[in-house]
């Protein structure tokens, strides 16, 4: 609905991914993150194994991969929250590997939580000034004098209220975060994720538990983050939602990306068909596996009959 | 009964020394647990470190009282490091784990006969406090309202220490106030929240224990100053709990909170102790109550209180009941 009045962006985006191939780790024109053999085992199990993957700048890229794929996993080491056993990836070109999440957030690169993480017994308006960078007044010295932080956080607040407008939460602006509903909390999250002024918003799984209503709305804000110039990438298991929003789909499955395409053509890709619904789960049966089989239902048949006897 | 001993004893209970010290631990305690959520119960121990950091500078060595202070600071503060730097990273329970064993290793430090000659052992230190009385502007007598008074020497301590817990509950409130005090409460709701917004986790959680033992060890100085000695065993583990108990009163994350429950928590001791002593020696209660017993039965009816309050009024004396109730969402 948002995309539809301003299609410049979206065409740019998609024009941005005509022609490319769909063979997972293809190159983009512009990529703004690119990830190279990225490894994660716990113990003997190795949850992530991307052999290499890029997002292309000012698209919304859909995450997608059957449970237990890696994809949250995955979300985690990129941002910092999780360290990763091998591999390396660049943000706008600077490497990131090792680095710790606040300092991936102060790079442009911000997340959000599966399970929404609002500051319960914060204002909505404490949990939005929050997300303002290079604030003077959160040093130790410089928060004892109030006329040294006093002016910044009137923009900030201005800022703060802008979004809150936006995000229609501005009536709520001094109950606590906790008393929000689910859905707001999302809302509220994304919208204090867009107070840090980033350029890649991650979202992870943005709808889940998200009231049908609110969907739309929700929809309508990830498509605004990309008319603003922001990259949005995001795990989402609501396949309505990824084929009406996003301009690719990176597909994982196993740890690996399996697959790479545009939304309304990859669910019919054989190897998302395959990781999806199991391989050969309807493929025909050949000859020789007949044969087999009637063989061994029959070996079972003749044993039991002895059995018996 | 004497019911005019047991109101003095009780009014001065309320402004006296172990309200001070107690109140100054329990500001420190409130900045780590109320508005951080680190799980500190080795606060004893940085009380502590920086009473004996001070008694055994000047009654050891013989070096001059404010050397003794800065000394005292900087033990606290490299004690919150030692502690900090290992566990700050790690959940909060690691915390709680590592501090309230570190305390007893203090406190055993202390007492142990190996290091009798530093600290003194279970006598600990004497004769450090002379720098600190030859300062008292009061000249000798009593101040006070009528029977409600303190001698010169006690008066000075408790004017120190009110001053101080004036300047502590000044500096939380505009801490507090501040973007840095709302950094510091949004972790105590959730630290991965705030790490994705750019906020560097660890290094406010350090200083938000380093700031709350630093004010905790004022109180150390004052215990020590205000007895003029110091022995190991005050600073064992249930001063911490004493602390945590006074937070938890007066409503964590509240300015004063810290102050009036230290009051209340000795205001109510001194006063159920004075009565059941009186209503013993005046023979008003069974032959169960013994004047060798009724120490323990203070704390059971102490305790008893507390469990009334926090039933009925979860959130404490300045407490919001609305976050309580967030919480049970």
């Amino acid at each position: 609905m948002h995309a539809d009045t301003t299609p410049t962006r979206k065409a740019a985006a998609l024009a941005a991914f005509a022609g490319l191939d769909h063979e997972p780790g293809v190159p983009k024109p512009d990529p703004i993150l690119v990830v190279d053999k990225v490894v994660r085992r716990f113990g003997g199990l190795t949850a992530v194994n991307v052999d290499h993957v890029e997002i292309q700048r000012g698209s919304i890229t859909a995450l997608i991969g059957p449970n237990g794929a890696g994809k949250t996993t995955f979300f985690n080491q990129l941002t910092g929250f999780d360290s990763a056993d091998e591999g390396s990836w660049t943000f706008n070109g600077k490497q990131l590997k090792g680095v710790p999440a606040h300092r991936v957030a102060r790079a442009g690169m911000v997340r959000t939580f599966q399970l929404t993480k609002a500051l319960s017994k914060l204002t909505v308006m404490e949990n939005m000034r929050l997300g303002a960078q290079n604030q003077r007044g959160e040093n130790f010295f410089r928060a004892l004098i109030p006329g040294s932080w006093r002016r910044q956080e009137d923009e900030i607040t201005e800022r703060a209220e802008e979004l809150l407008e936006r995000f229609k939460l501005a009536a709520k602006r001094d109950d606590f975060a906790g008393s929000l509903s689910g859905g707001q909390r999302k809302l509220l999250e994304m919208a204090r994720a867009l107070m840090v002024g980033p350029e890649l918003v991650m979202l992870d799984e943005p709808m889940a538990g998200v009231n049908p209503a609110l969907t739309q709305s929700l929809l309508g804000h990830v498509k605004d983050l990309r008319e603003e110039g922001m990259t949005v990438l995001f795990v989402e298991h609501d396949m309505d939602m990824v084929r009406d929003i996003s301009d690719w789909v990176v597909v994982m499955a196993q740890g690996a990306v399996i697959a790479e395409g545009p939304p309304d053509t990859i669910m019919s890709d054989p190897r998302v068909v395959d990781a999806y619904l199991g391989a050969h789960h309807d493929a025909p049966m050949s000859a020789e596996e007949f044969e087999e089989q009637l063989q061994e239902a029959e070996a079972e048949l003749e044993s039991e009959i002895e059995e018996k006897a | 009964m004497d019911w005019n001993t047991i109101f003095v004893t009780t009014v001065k209970a309320s402004i006296g020394l172990e309200t001070v010290v107690y109140a100054l631990a329990a500001i420190g305690v409130n900045i780590q647990f109320g508005y951080a959520g680190l799980l500190n119960f080795g606060q004893a121990a940085f009380l502590g470190v920086a009473a004996y950091g001070m008694a055994v500078t000047v009654a050891t060595f013989h070096l001059p009282f404010w050397l003794g202070i800065l000394i005292g600071l900087a033990a606290t503060i490299v004690l919150a490091f030692l502690l900090g730097i290992p566990t700050l990273r790690l959940r909060a329970d690691y915390l709680a784990i590592v501090t309230i064993a570190a305390a007893e290793i203090v406190r055993l430090v202390f007492r142990s006969v190996k290091f009798s000659s530093v600290f003194g052992g279970s006598d600990g230190r004497q004769n450090f406090s002379g720098d600190f009385f030859a300062m008292n502007p009061y000249s000798p007598g009593t101040y006070g309202i009528g029977p409600i008074s303190f001698n010169e020497r006690v008066t000075w301590v408790l004017t120190v220490g009110w001053v101080l817990i004036a300047i502590a509950c000044g500096l939380v409130y505009l801490l507090m106030k501040s973007p840095w005090g709302r950094v510091l409460k949004a972790i105590r709701e959730d630290e991965d929240a705030v790490r994705s917004l750019g906020k560097n986790v660890f290094s406010y959680k350090m200083q938000a224990l380093v700031l709350g033992g630093v004010v905790g060890c004022l109180g150390g100085f004052l215990f020590a100053l205000g007895q003029a000695s110091v022995q190991p065993d005050l600073f064992s583990t249930e001063f911490t709990f004493y602390a945590y108990t006074i937070v938890i009163l007066g409503g964590a994350a509240r300015v004063f909170s810290p102050v009036v429950g230290a009051a209340i928590f000795w205001v109510l001791l001194v006063f159920v102790g004075n009565t059941l002593s009186e209503a013993v020696s005046a023979g008003l209660l069974p032959s169960l109550f013994t004047v060798n017993n009724i120490g323990a039965v203070r704390f059971m009816l102490v305790g008893l209180g507390l469990m009334l309050l926090l039933i009925f009024r979860p959130q404490g004396i300045f407490g919001d009941k609305r976050e309580i109730a967030l919480d049970a969402r």
